[in-house]
């Protein structure tokens, strides 16, 4: 690495969960968290995109803060006292889930990433064994028109993890959000079929950070449809050029 | 020690979370020294007794029978069981309910078929607005999500229900499994 | 443009209208513009012109004077007359009584409480001076905040007037705005702006764009003093293009203010230079919170994003950014000119100054009022607003819009202020104030916002975008008379996890309508979920909808 690009960074204490840690001064609660073991849930969040606290599974306690705080945007501070599994946020992040199952027909047993996505598996872990929401059961295109993707807007959580992906590291931008509150949608283009989008490269990143199965490559049956995970080099590989 | 009664209902689902109860295989004989199977889709029995200690349920509430007959089953059922993931969540049955009633039956009796063409008007149970899941619809003790449950975790499940404790249903199965 | 150039356009202007005998205001902002002043103004001048009286008499248009339900309204400047409801065809009489007694039947009364009991610093020139003449503005002494923060002041100085005062941002959450500057003061950046607030969406308000209409000048001239307090040089004004009348106002002041040297380079000869520009909202309530705003004129989606950081810290396009409503810097210049603890003096310990508020629903006047912090709820609404019409029974009034909450009766005696308000689970808000009588459902009203906050969350974080949803559902079963007891637990459950872990303002405050129509009046709910009955009659429960309970 190019010693003068080092910045000189100082180092903060903390504690999550009564357990004393450290950290550098630009790192996240989450970050800090990860490096310790702490599990705090995330579906938005994917390391190596802009973190924008969307999901709201992330949300600690901190010490002194009227507010819940995302932790995957929120950075250290000196003798913060975060918590991270309190009772309110079990319930909190219970509901969220919930709330997000009953807004999209999301049917787990015919969807294409069945056992590969993160809603699914967060649902599982977080305890979540059923909606106690009336499900809202929207009546949702699918857009198919790609060569090799397709996108499935009945599973989409709106985490807008392919907006920022094509957006920050393919520089595209051929994914945006339009239309407000539920009514909100993943769009290529100007709202254009995705095969007619003219911006699409075609790269499939924003395929391979979908949590759930709204995008998807074509011909792929469920099993096959794992993510690989190339963020992480890829923006270490771009920070060392610099 | 009397036997455990026990029943299982069959709504709106493919039958297939019967075929993986059925899957426990020689376990079922296990069982068959704990509980009294007082009424199913796979016994004799016509009227769902009075009485029974589990029910185990699969499938949505997708029509006006299948409604009477959670209805039935609640009053007289101490612990009920939502089975899968179609009585948990109606999976594959709600994803006719954004399209409404109207459309579906006109594709399922009109367009699709070849003979006949007709929307049935008696006999066949008119369909809900909506398929649901039955806790829409009734009060539900256990959840067992899966498409199917796996046979450990039905498995699990009834056992654990036996020796008088809530299953921890997270630990064995999943929405989709 | 020299101090002693301003000077004398005042004393010109104030010239010329000593000259005129008879000066007739009409007020040209949208509510009477909505019941046609502007032929009301034809038709006087015609008049005037018919009877030979072009010399001595004058007609104007001047901004909003209050008194809506009224409109469209024509005030004589020499003698204070106001006359009420005002047709083109009574024009003629009108100037033909000017300089004897006023035509009765047109008189408004301006001796009632409506007009007494107000206290104007920010509405001070409204309905006084011609909206669309800077010359007016400069008369009424306008400029001369921004000529003496540039002239006598230096920035710690205009920064420290402006918390001395103890003003608090008006548009809603009452943050001290001295504090505010400083901050952006301080904050270290190579670019710095300032950004106005004037995307006024709460429904039944229109404080601002009442103040944009009628005063635009003081706006400018507040935004232009923050601009030299904390050292940016760009100012953006954001209104809604539902506003097309402010909108107009606004971008000729900036044309008249620039070509009169007020904006631009160089400002009174010094080396402060300021530019503003007006940008329009595209219809979204969201873009009122100021990190959505902000997205907005960079021209992205308006989306807020979590604070911290805050925009005095990272704003628009990552500078420090000095972001005030439209009624918080129409403060400013008359704050400049007497100073901080002038305006210290009005209003209560912890809420100063004045508060305009828009005064709607069941109350006899309706209209735009400004009021000391500290008056109670009972003197706006029975001596300022007249009481409810047709002897209805007061039920409750909602302020803060769909942020806010219903407040009854037994609180009406209570001063009005950010902190009592809130302590009653409700908000100051941006002056959105519906009063509601006994023909009021609270359930519908709170079903009412609870559709406004769910069409109008921008669908980013899952608390509010399907939480508001949820709500709203529920309150809709509520309302048909089918819901239950555990459809109650569930709404009650909403609110809580919605407030708590929404990402914005938006989200946050969202189910405080339900949550304060739950605590004052749960008894309506339970009306509508046990007995399938609507108490004030406004819900339809119909035998059908019964049938299915």
């Amino acid at each position: 690495m190019n010693p003068s690009a080092q910045k000189t960074l100082s180092v903060k204490t903390l504690q999550i969960n009564g357990k004393d840690v450290s950290a550098r001064e630009d790192q996240t609660i989450l970050d800090v968290a990860r490096e310790n073991g702490v599990f705090i849930p995330t579906l938005c969040n994917l390391d190596g995109l802009t973190p924008v606290g969307a999901c709201r599974l992330c949300l600690v306690e901190v010490k002194g803060s009227r507010r819940l705080l995302p932790a995957c945007i929120t950075q250290v501070q000196d003798n913060m006292e975060v918590s991270t599994n309190t009772e309110t946020l079990v319930k909190y992040r219970k509901m969220i889930l919930e709330l997000l199952f009953a807004e999209r027909n999301h049917v787990c047993s015919v969807c294409v990433s069945n056992g590969h996505c993160e809603l699914q598996a967060m649902a599982q872990k977080l305890g979540v064994d059923h909606i106690r929401y009336p499900y809202l059961y929207p009546k949702l295109a699918v857009d198919a028109s790609h060569d090799r993707f397709a996108v499935d807007h009945n599973r989409c959580i709106l985490c807008q993890r392919c907006v920022r992906v094509c957006d920050e590291i393919e520089g595209a931008h051929t994914w945006d959000v339009q239309g407000r509150g539920t009514a909100s949608l993943v769009i290529t283009d100007l709202n254009q079929p995705w095969g007619t989008s003219e911006s699409c490269t075609s790269c499939g990143k924003c395929v391979q950070v979908c949590p759930t199965g709204t995008l998807f490559e074509k011909g792929r049956a469920s099993g096959e449809m794992t993510k690989r995970e190339f963020l992480p080099y890829l923006t270490l590989m771009r920070e060392e050029r610099v | 020690m009397s036997k455990a009664r026990i029943a299982t209902i069959w709504l709106d689902g493919c039958s297939g979370c019967h075929m993986s109860f059925l899957d426990m295989d020689e376990r079922l004989i296990e069982l068959a020294d704990k509980i009294e199977l007082v009424y199913s889709p796979l016994v004799d029995a016509k009227e769902y007794p009075e009485n029974v200690d589990v029910c185990l349920c699969e499938g949505a509430v997708s029509n006006e029978d299948d409604l009477k007959k959670i209805l039935k089953v609640r009053a007289r059922t101490k612990i009920l069981v939502s089975l899968g993931d179609c009585a948990v969540n109606s999976n594959v049955p709600s994803m006719r309910n954004p399209f409404g009633v109207e459309a579906v039956c006109h594709r399922a009796y009109i367009e699709n078929a070849q003979l006949n063409q007709q929307i049935p008007k008696q006999v066949i149970p008119p369909l809900l607005k909506n398929a649901r899941p039955i806790h829409e619809c009734v009060k539900v003790d256990v959840f067992v999500p899966g498409c199917p449950p796996s046979a450990d975790g039905i498995y699990y499940v009834v056992t654990e229900l036996l020796a008088g404790r809530m299953p921890d249903t997270a630990s064995k199965t999943r929405f989709g499994a | 443009m020299t101090p002693e150039e301003l000077h004398k356009i005042a004393e010109t202007e104030l010239e010329a209208k000593q000259q005129t005998q008879h000066t007739l205001c009409v007020c040209m902002a949208a509510g009477c513009v909505s019941t046609h002043s502007d032929k009301v103004k034809e038709s006087l001048a015609q008049q005037i012109e018919k009877h030979g009286l072009k010399e001595t008499c004058k007609v104007k248009g001047v901004g909003c004077m209050g008194l809506c339900m009224a409109g469209p309204l024509v005030a004589v400047e020499q003698t204070g007359a106001l006359y009420q409801m005002v047709a083109p065809q009574d024009a003629e009489e009108i100037v033909k009584n000017l300089g004897k007694q006023p035509v009765k039947r047109l008189v408004c009364d301006t001796t009632q409480p409506f007009f007494t009991r107000q206290k104007k610093i920010v509405l001070e020139n409204s309905g006084v001076v011609d909206s669309e003449r800077i010359e007016e503005y400069i008369a009424a002494k306008g400029y001369e905040g921004l000529l003496e923060a540039l002239t006598s002041m230096n920035q710690a100085e205009v920064v420290e007037q402006v918390s001395k005062s103890g003003l608090r941002g008006r548009g809603g959450a009452g943050f001290p705005t001295g504090l505010k500057w400083g901050t952006v003061a301080k904050a270290r950046g190579e670019r710095k702006f300032v950004i106005c607030n004037g995307d006024e969406g709460d429904p039944g308000a229109f404080m601002d764009r009442s103040v944009l209409e009628s005063d635009p000048h003081r706006v400018l001239e507040g935004m232009a003093i923050g601009g030299y307090a904390v050292g940016a040089s760009q100012g953006y004004i954001y209104v809604r293009a539902e506003y097309p009348l402010a909108v107009k106002r606004l971008k000729d002041a900036i044309k008249q203010a620039e070509r009169l040297g007020l904006l631009g380079h160089n400002i009174f000869g010094t080396t402060f230079s300021f530019n503003i520009e007006v940008r329009l909202g595209a219809g979204a309530f969201v873009c009122g919170e100021e990190t959505a705003l902000i997205a907005s004129v960079e021209g992205k989606r308006g989306q807020p994003r979590p604070r911290p950081p805050f925009p005095a810290e990272r704003g628009l396009w990552d500078c420090p950014t000095l972001i005030n409503n439209v009624e918080t810097f129409a403060n400013i210049p008359p704050i400049i000119r007497n100073g901080g603890e002038w305006f210290a003096g009005i209003g209560t310990e912890k809420g100063k100054g004045t508060k305009v508020f828009a005064l709607a629903g069941a109350v006899k006047n309706t209209g735009l009022i400004e009021v000391p912090m500290g008056i109670s709820l009972r003197e706006i609404i029975f001596e300022i607003g007249g009481g409810i019409p047709d002897g209805k029974k007061f039920k409750a009034v909602q302020t803060g819009g769909p942020s806010g909450g219903c407040i009854p009766e037994q609180f009406l005696d209570m001063q009005v202020d950010y902190d009592s308000l809130a302590k009653v689970g409700s908000i100051m808000g941006s002056g959105g104030m519906i009063v509601m009588d006994e023909t009021s459902c609270m359930v519908d009203v709170a079903k009412f916002f609870m559709e406004f906050c769910m069409t109008e969350s921008c669908g980013k974080c899952v608390p509010c975008r399907v939480g508001t949803k949820q709500m709203h559902e529920l309150l809709s079963k509520i309302t048909d008379g089918t819901a239950t007891d555990e459809n109650l637990a569930m709404l009650e459950e909403l609110c809580d996890v919605v407030k708590n872990t929404s990402l914005c303002g938006l989200g946050m405050t969202a189910p405080n309508p339900v949550v304060s129509t739950l605590r004052y009046f749960r008894d309506e709910y339970m009306a509508h979920i046990h007995d399938h009955r609507c108490p004030a009659g406004v819900c339809k429960i119909g035998k059908e909808q019964l049938a299915t309970v």
